[in-house]
């Protein structure tokens, strides 16, 4: 099976040669369940670059005129297996209580702040990096991997002035900007840079719809909440019909449209027609290849996201940002103990077999993990729960990661004007840090007023 | 291209460059479709030599949209005045066929087979009274709703059977409004089984806003704010004078009343809000969950709080007197009023129009939607992507498709809308219904509401094959007629007619000629009803 970096014998010059020659010969189809690469004419390579979405460019080279047939075949394989990198950005929705998930157990105050809810000190492992902090007991995978230098720690990240709304303080985070009225994502302004218009696997939101940090202003980008069940039949439909209905519902997306609602459905039905295509590639390529996953992922569907996400950078799949959600809701206001660690159980253990998935895999080099929440949570407990807080704690996972803590963990003694955790870090800092150092791109760009913004050294 | 997306430009230079390349595109897919259009019948006889054929012509390299959605309506930080003007009303004007579909997709569920066009005619404000001013019960016409057995649901028990319930009422209920309005104010006080955990609970809610819906804001406003579901789901019964609890508090002004970002309350309204809301308390059993919701004074903080400059002993029912009363709230409700039923923003003089009617007619919901649904602006201005579970509704109504089957629950689940199970407490996102992962789930779900009306391609001996010899035209028709006569543009008109005549190759053998017309059949009905256009109304 190819490996992420098998394109080192591939220049890009092979495969525009490769694309062109056969674009004149004109390709046949490729169905789902036909022997691969038998009777495509194809080597695997080209195969997977088909997959990769190419093949549109190939198809409709005559069409479209050269000039985009090269940019698809250079954009594919530029992502397919040149070791472009992908970012990974997981939502832990409801604001995550960062005083449990590192809790300040020798801080002073820290009983008197939460005399119910309060960890034991020892009752998790000690975070090396300021041995005030202990991980909760159910994040004891997070300290195994920050032990291994691959987790770079925010212990108290946020913005100036704090929002105390969810879905303001999400919206910020998810906009990468403190404008409530700003819509495109901050990744999928990214997208919108460098994305290729006709992939929409670039941003892809693993869930049943998308995620709006990755909401873009011109390139498409996808949600797919089954990646293996992506297909679509209908009663009494069959082949040789069933091909070009399909075909006709993607082609009826890229008609005129007189309004936005409508341009969104135009939109959504052409991008669909793309993703169809696509992934019934990955899963035949994926079931006939015979190289799965040599790692263990614990059951439910947020760890089969992962596990199939590992599959298909694996296949040379163009995507560069990915978002998903956590398992459970963060928003703690009662019930916290138990909650808060069902919710880690869940999530924890299914993080740290995706990234041994990729370090077997040999993908880790390129993938980074970025976990969020919109904020953290008030010190001072409520009795069962804690109300919405400010400055919370992010992590970047990753073989890549620089590993030194980002901002310091400010204490409990001093608290905000409305008795909030005080930051130390800006979110936007870190955004653009992952822009320049991840994705070498420019953080201005991307992000308003990046040059304001202090760049954490993130990626080693 | 590459070069000049590496290069250092402004942000927003950028932003514009992309508008124009934009434009370009579709200049340019403009004058491929023209060319499509010309040389269609040449290319469609080399078709039935590719094994799966690409219609080139569509297949533009650049997409028409980003994936933004659409924008809701937010009510200023600064809006006007309320005004006694007169709100902006299409009048008495005869309806005509495009603004009656409108009306019933929009305030209601779609047009039932015919209902639109018997409407054409008529004063378009009778048929706007038809719907805000309905008397006594509502009558629920057809079967009753079953599973999949032919058993009668139960919605307070199964999963999904909550769902389903609801569905049945929004597909035979004669007050197509009430039951619209119900939705919005599940969506606009949203709660979700997921964290109430009780069926019984979320159905007693539902009942609620359904009894209230064209009644007063205010009164709905203090039911919720006592109701079993809304306590739980928002942490009321934890809310006590020892430990408060903020969390109804902070929703109550952010997304129920006032909205956030406009200045209209400060954190320390938030803290001093929910030592008002103190009190309510519940009891717990295994056999019964959660009951016996009550207010208990011992339980409440009576000492005085300051809200929004005003100190008093306040208690529940003045923190929602003090919102309702907050001179922000008529704007904030009449804006996000007018944003469940159009798409561009109120006008400066609309909203103070609205507002002013609102809070003369003492906070009326009914008012306010029977002047939305007469503003020009309601059937002049864009369309709206349709809910999910409006878009399952419709269709069903189109078809007089009773419910018998709860798949719907988890079909519309898959396309974005669990009714009693929204995403969290601000409600369904209206901006991004459409993606790739809700899209083919709409697929889905049409498909299932052709389940049991289908022309099976390969009946069981003995059993009515499909036409033979049925033309293109006579197939569309036929699948047009098949979900009412629904609207479709001409340009989606024109190229499911394209794959109409080209789907399959003639001549065919004998034995392919009924098969592949009854899947051509089934393709049409499905491409009419995943088409763009039935996404929108």
């Amino acid at each position: 099976m190819a490996r992420s970096c098998s394109c080192d014998d591939f220049t890009r010059s092979q495969l525009l040669r490769r694309g062109a020659a056969i674009a004149g010969k004109g390709l046949p189809g490729i169905e789902p369940g036909m022997p691969m690469p038998a009777g495509t004419g194809m080597d695997r390579r080209t195969f997977l670059l088909r997959s990769a979405g190419a093949a549109l460019s190939v198809y409709g080279a005559s069409m479209l005129g050269p000039r985009h047939f090269e940019e698809g075949i250079a954009q594919a394989a530029a992502a397919g297996g040149s070791g472009e990198p992908v970012l990974v950005s997981i939502f832990m929705e409801g604001g995550w209580d960062a005083l449990s998930v590192l809790a300040p157990v020798g801080e002073a105050r820290y009983k008197e702040l939460r005399p119910v809810l309060g960890l034991q000190e020892g009752a998790g492992r000690v975070f090396t990096e300021d041995e005030t902090l202990m991980w909760h007991p159910a994040a004891g995978g997070l300290a195994e991997l920050h032990e291994e230098g691959k987790v770079t720690v925010f212990p108290a990240i946020g913005y100036e002035p704090s929002e105390e709304s969810h879905f303001t303080s999400r919206h910020y985070w998810e906009v990468g900007q403190l404008d409530a009225n700003a819509r495109s994502g901050w990744m999928g302004r990214y997208l919108d840079l460098v994305g290729d218009p006709d992939n929409p696997l670039q941003g892809l939101s693993l869930d049943y719809s998308l995620a709006p940090a990755l909401a873009t202003e011109t390139m498409p980008v996808a949600a797919v909440s089954s990646p293996a069940d992506y297909t679509m039949w209908a009663y009494g439909l069959g082949e040789p019909v069933a091909g070009p209905a399909l075909e006709t519902f993607g082609a009826l997306g890229a008609l005129p449209a007189p309004s936005p609602a409508y341009a969104q459905a135009r939109a959504a039905s052409y991008d669909t027609g793309l993703v169809l295509e696509e992934m019934a590639n990955f899963v035949t390529t994926e079931k006939e290849s015979g190289d799965h996953a040599t790692v263990t992922y614990p059951p439910g569907e947020f760890a089969e996201r992962l596990a199939v996400l590992a599959a298909m950078l694996h296949n040379g799949m163009p995507i560069k940002c990915v978002s998903l959600n956590a398992v459970g809701s963060y928003d703690t206001h009662a019930g916290e103990v138990d909650t808060l660690s069902t919710n880690l159980e869940q999530t924890v253990p299914a993080l740290v077999a995706f990234q041994r998935d990729l370090e077997a895999r040999g993908l880790d080099g390129r993938v980074l993990i970025q976990l969020w929440s919109e904020f953290g949570r008030r010190p001072r407990e409520n009795g069962s729960g804690t109300d919405h807080g400010a400055g919370g704690v992010a992590f970047l996972i990753g073989t890549r990661v620089a590993g030194k803590m980002i901002g310091e963990f400010p204490g409990l003694t001093n608290l905000d004007e409305n008795e909030n955790l005080i930051r130390t870090s800006d979110y936007r800092g870190m955004y653009c840090s992952l822009l320049e150092q991840w994705f070498q791109t420019e953080a201005g760009l991307v992000i308003p007023e990046a040059a304001t913004f202090e760049r954490p050294v993130l990626v080693a | 291209m590459i070069a000049r997306r590496r290069a250092a430009v402004d942000h927003s230079e950028r932003v514009s460059s992309v508008l124009d390349d934009r434009r370009a595109a579709q200049r340019k897919l403009a004058k491929e479709q023209a060319a499509h259009h010309d040389q269609h019948g040449k290319r469609r006889k080399h078709r039935h030599k590719r094994k799966r054929h690409k219609d080139s012509a569509y297949r533009v390299a650049v997409k028409p949209e980003g994936t933004l959605g659409v924008a809701l309506p937010v009510a200023p930080a600064s809006p006007p005045p309320p005004s006694s003007a007169p709100v902006p009303a299409v009048g008495s004007a005869p309806i005509t066929l495009a603004q009656a579909r409108r009306l019933l997709w929009r305030a209601g569920f779609g047009p039932a087979p015919g209902q639109a066009e018997a409407l054409v005619g008529q004063p378009l404000e009778q048929v706007v009274f038809a719907l805000t001013r309905p008397s006594g019960p509502a009558t629920l016409t057809g079967p009753e709703p079953v599973n999949e057995e032919g058993k009668p649901l139960e919605p307070a028990s199964a999963w999904g059977d909550d769902h389903c319930w609801w569905l049945d009422r929004m597909v035979r209920s004669d007050q197509q409004l009430v039951e619209r309005l119900t939705l919005i104010f599940h969506d606009w006080f949203a709660n979700s089984n997921a964290q109430v955990d009780s069926q019984q609970l979320m159905l007693d809610q539902n009942e609620l806003f359904r009894a209230m819906a064209l009644g007063s804001f205010e009164d709905l406003f203090q039911a919720v704010t006592t109701n079993p579901a809304m306590l739980l789901f928002l942490n009321g019964t934890s809310n006590n004078r020892w430990d408060p609890n903020e969390n109804y508090a902070r929703e109550m002004m952010e997304l129920f009343s006032l909205g956030a970002d406009r200045g209209a309350y400060t954190e320390d309204d938030v803290r001093e809000m929910a030592r008002a809301l103190t009190g309510w308390r519940n009891d717990w059993s295994e056999a019964l969950g959660d009951y016996d919701f009550r207010f208990d004074s011992s339980y409440h903080d009576a000492g005085s709080k300051t809200v929004f400059g005003q100190t008093g002993k306040w208690n529940y029912e003045d923190a929602v007197r003090l919102c309702v009363g907050h001179p922000l709230h008529a704007s904030f409700f009449v804006t996000k009023l007018w944003g469940y039923f159009v798409a561009s923003a109120p006008s400066e003089a609309t909203l103070a129009s609205l507002q002013g009617l609102y809070v003369s007619s003492g906070y009326s919901i009914r008012a306010v939607v029977e002047a939305i649904l007469q503003h020009p602006d309601f059937y002049e201005g864009p369309e709206m992507v349709t809910p999910p579970v409006v878009y399952n509704a419709g269709l069903l109504r189109s078809i007089s498709r009773p419910i018998d089957t709860t798949a719907w629950a988890w079909l519309s689940a898959n396309a974005g809308q669990q009714l009693f199970y929204p995403p969290n407490v601000s409600g369904w996102d209206f901006t991004r219904w459409l993606d790739t992962s809700t899209a083919r789930a709409r697929w889905e779900m049409a498909s299932y509401v052709t389940s049991k009306t289908y022309p099976n391609p390969w009946p069981a001996e003995g059993e009515p094959q499909y036409s033979a010899t049925e033309d293109p035209a006579a197939a569309l028709s036929s699948a047009l007629s098949y979900w009412a006569n629904p609207r479709l543009s001409p340009e989606s008109e024109q190229c499911i007619a394209a794959f109409a005549q080209s789907c399959f190759a003639e001549p065919l053998a004998s034995w392919q000629k009924s098969p592949y017309r009854a899947m051509r059949q089934n393709a049409l009905r499905m491409l009419i009803a995943t088409s763009p256009d039935m996404q929108v109304s």
